[in-house]
C-alpha cells in the first residue's frame, strides 16, 4: 500500500511541476510586454545596455590628461590569454628620486575576452570597462590599441 | 451552401459524367494526391513558422520579424534556400538507402493522411479499421528514420535512430491503448463512425474522468512518437548534433524537417477526432439553441481549431520541459503510462459495458 501511495504521490507532484512551468511559459506567452529583445540596427539612438555590459577595455583619463596607471602589471598579470602589454620607463623626479613609470599601455582587443580580470586586479582603478561595441574593422592592426593618450602622465599621489 | 462536401461531390458527380469510370478514378486519385502535396506544402510553411513565432513569445523574444509583414514571409525564404542546397551525400553512406530514407518518411505520413476526416464527407478514404490503420502505419516512420540512420554511415545518426526505435516501440503501446479506450465506447474502427457518436458532446467530456486520462496518455504518447521535446532523443541536439538527419543537406533534410511538422499535425488531427469530436461542432446534450448557433461555424473550421491547438499545446511543451534521458524516458512509458493506461482501459471497459457515459 506504501508502494501505491508514493507511486500515485510521484505522478501528482510530476504532474504538479510540469503544469507550474507551463503556467509560466503560458504567462510569457501572453504577455508581450515582458518581451526583453531590443530591435537593434532600428534603435539605436534609444537602446539600452545593461549596466554591467562589457564592450572593451578603456583607460580613465582626467581633463588635466592624468591617468591613475601606475605601471605595475598587475593587469598583465591577471590577464589569462596575454591582452595587455605594459611597457615601462624610469622616471627620474624632480627631487632626483627615480621612480617606474607608465610608457605604453598597449591592448589587443581582437584577443580580449571581456573577462573583467584586469579591472578587478588593477590597485588604482586607472582602467574600466567601456560599454561601446561596435568593434569590426577592416584591418587587424586597427585593434591594437594603445591605451594611455599620448603626453598623458600619473595622476599627483597615486602610488 | 458552400461546402467542401458540395464542391468535391459536383467535382465527382462532373468527372463520372465526362469520363469513362477507369480514367474518372485515375484523376480524382491525382487530384487528390495534388491536394495532399499541397497541403504538406502549406502544413509546412505554417507549423514551422508557428512553431518559431510560438517558442519566441514563450522565450520573451519576438522571432522571425524581418521577412515579410511581421515574418511571415521566413519559411518561404528559409524553403527557398534549402532547395537551393546541395543534397550531399556522403562517401561512407549506403547511397540507395541514404536516398531513400527520406522519401519513406514522407511516404509513410502520407499514408497516414488517408483516413483523417478533413470537414463534414471530406475524407480521402472512409476505410472500416481506421483506427487500426492509422496506429499500423504511424509506427511505419520509424523504418525510415533508421533506414536514415543506418545508411549515414555516422555514430550519430546511428545512435539517434536507435533512441528513436526504442521510443516509437515503447510509446506505440499506450498510445494504442489510449485509442482503444475510446474505440471501447464507440464500438467501431471506422472513422466517421467515431466522429457521428460525439454528436451529442465529446468524449472527452462524455467518457468521464477515464477519458480525460487517456486524452493526455495519448498526447504524452504521440509527443513522443513524433520525436517531439521533451522526447527529442532522436535528434538531441546537445548531444548528438542532429541525430538520425546529421548527414543530410538541402531538399532531403528538408523532407525530414516536413515530415516531422506533418507527423505533428497528422497525431493532432487524430487526438482531435478521437477525443474532440473531429469536425462536430461542439453541442452539449439537448441544448437544442446552442447547438445550432453552432452549427453556424463550418466544420473544417472547427477540425483546424481543435486540431492547432492540440498543436499548439505540443508546441507548449516543447518549449516547456527539459529533455528526458534515455533511462527516464523508458521509466515513464514502463513503469507510468503503460500501467495507467491498462488501468484505465479496465475502468472505460466497465464504463461502456455499463452504459454509464453519457
Amino acid at each position: 500500500m506504501a508502494f501505491l501511495r508514493t507511486y500515485l504521490s510521484d505522478i501528482y507532484h510530476g504532474a504538479r511541476s510540469l503544469l507550474k512551468g507551463m503556467k509560466l511559459t503560458g504567462y510569457y506567452f501572453t504577455h508581450r510586454k515582458e518581451i526583453i529583445t531590443q530591435q537593434y540596427p532600428d534603435n539605436k539612438a534609444e537602446m539600452k545596455l545593461p549596466e554591467r555590459f562589457r564592450g572593451e577595455v578603456v583607460m580613465l583619463h582626467d581633463e588635466n590628461n592624468e591617468h591613475a596607471c601606475t605601471g605595475c602589471t598587475a593587469c598583465e598579470l591577471a590577464c589569462p590569454n596575454g591582452t595587455i602589454k605594459i611597457i615601462t620607463k624610469i622616471e627620474t623626479s624632480p627631487d632626483g628620486k627615480k621612480k617606474k613609470a607608465l610608457d605604453t599601455f598597449i591592448y589587443h582587443l581582437e584577443l580580449c575576452t571581456m573577462c573583467n580580470l584586469c579591472i578587478q586586479a588593477c590597485p588604482t582603478d586607472a582602467i574600466k570597462m567601456a560599454q561601446n561595441f561596435e568593434h569590426s574593422v577592416y584591418d587587424r592592426s586597427q585593434l591594437t590599441k594603445n591605451l594611455n593618450k599620448p603626453g598623458s602622465k600619473i595622476r599627483e599621489g597615486v602610488e | 451552401m458552400l461546402s467542401i462536401e458540395n464542391i468535391t461531390h459536383s467535382i465527382d458527380v462532373w468527372l463520372y459524367g465526362t469520363f469513362n469510370p477507369t480514367a474518372a478514378l485515375l484523376l480524382e486519385s491525382l487530384i487528390v494526391g495534388l491536394c495532399a502535396i499541397t497541403l504538406f506544402a502549406v502544413l509546412g510553411l505554417v507549423l514551422v513558422l508557428m512553431e518559431r513565432k510560438v517558442s519566441a513569445y514563450m522565450q520573451i523574444r519576438l522571432g522571425p520579424n524581418r521577412v515579410g509583414p511581421g515574418g511571415a514571409l521566413q519559411t518561404v525564404a528559409d524553403t527557398l534556400k534549402l532547395a537551393m542546397k546541395e543534397g550531399l551525400t556522403p562517401d561512407g553512406a549506403d547511397k540507395f538507402l541514404f536516398n531513400l530514407a527520406p522519401f519513406m518518411v514522407i511516404v509513410v505520413a502520407m499514408l497516414i493522411l488517408v483516413p483523417v476526416a478533413f470537414a463534414k464527407g471530406t475524407q480521402i478514404w472512409d476505410i472500416n479499421i481506421g483506427v487500426l490503420y492509422i496506429s499500423a502505419v504511424s509506427s511505419l516512420s520509424v523504418i525510415g528514420i533508421l533506414m536514415a540512420g543506418w545508411a549515414s554511415n555516422n555514430k550519430y545518426s546511428l545512435l539517434g535512430a536507435m533512441r528513436s526505435g526504442a521510443q516509437i516501440v515503447s510509446y506505440e503501446l499506450s498510445a494504442g491503448l489510449s485509442i482503444i479506450s475510446i474505440v471501447t465506447l464507440t464500438g467501431s474502427l471506422r472513422i466517421s463512425d467515431i466522429i457521428d457518436s460525439q454528436q451529442d458532446g465529446w468524449w472527452l467530456f462524455k467518457g468521464h474522468i477515464p477519458a480525460m486520462i487517456s486524452f493526455v496518455i495519448f498526447i504524452i504518447a504521440v509527443t513522443a512518437e513524433t520525436n517531439r521535446a521533451p522526447f527529442d532523443l532522436a535528434e538531441a541536439e546537445s548531444e548528438l548534433t542532429a541525430g538520425f538527419h546529421t548527414e543530410y543537406s538541402g531538399m532531403k533534410f528538408a523532407l525530414f524537417f516536413l515530415a516531422e511538422y506533418v507527423n505533428i499535425f497528422i497525431v493532432c488531427a487524430i487526438a482531435a477526432t478521437l477525443f474532440l469530436g473531429g469536425w462536430m461542432p461542439l453541442h452539449i446534450g439537448h441544448w437544442t439553441a446552442f447547438n445550432h448557433a453552432m452549427d453556424y461555424i463550418p466544420s473544417s473550421l472547427w477540425f483546424i481549431g481543435k486540431t492547432f491547438f492540440l498543436i499548439f499545446v505540443i508546441m507548449w511543451f516543447r518549449w516547456t520541459f527539459p529533455r528526458l534521458r534515455i533511462d527516464q524516458l523508458l521509466s515513464l512509458e514502463w513503469k507510468y503510462l503503460l500501467p495507467l493506461s491498462l488501468f484505465n482501459l479496465l475502468l472505460m471497459t466497465l464504463i461502456s459495458i455499463k452504459g454509464w457515459h453519457f
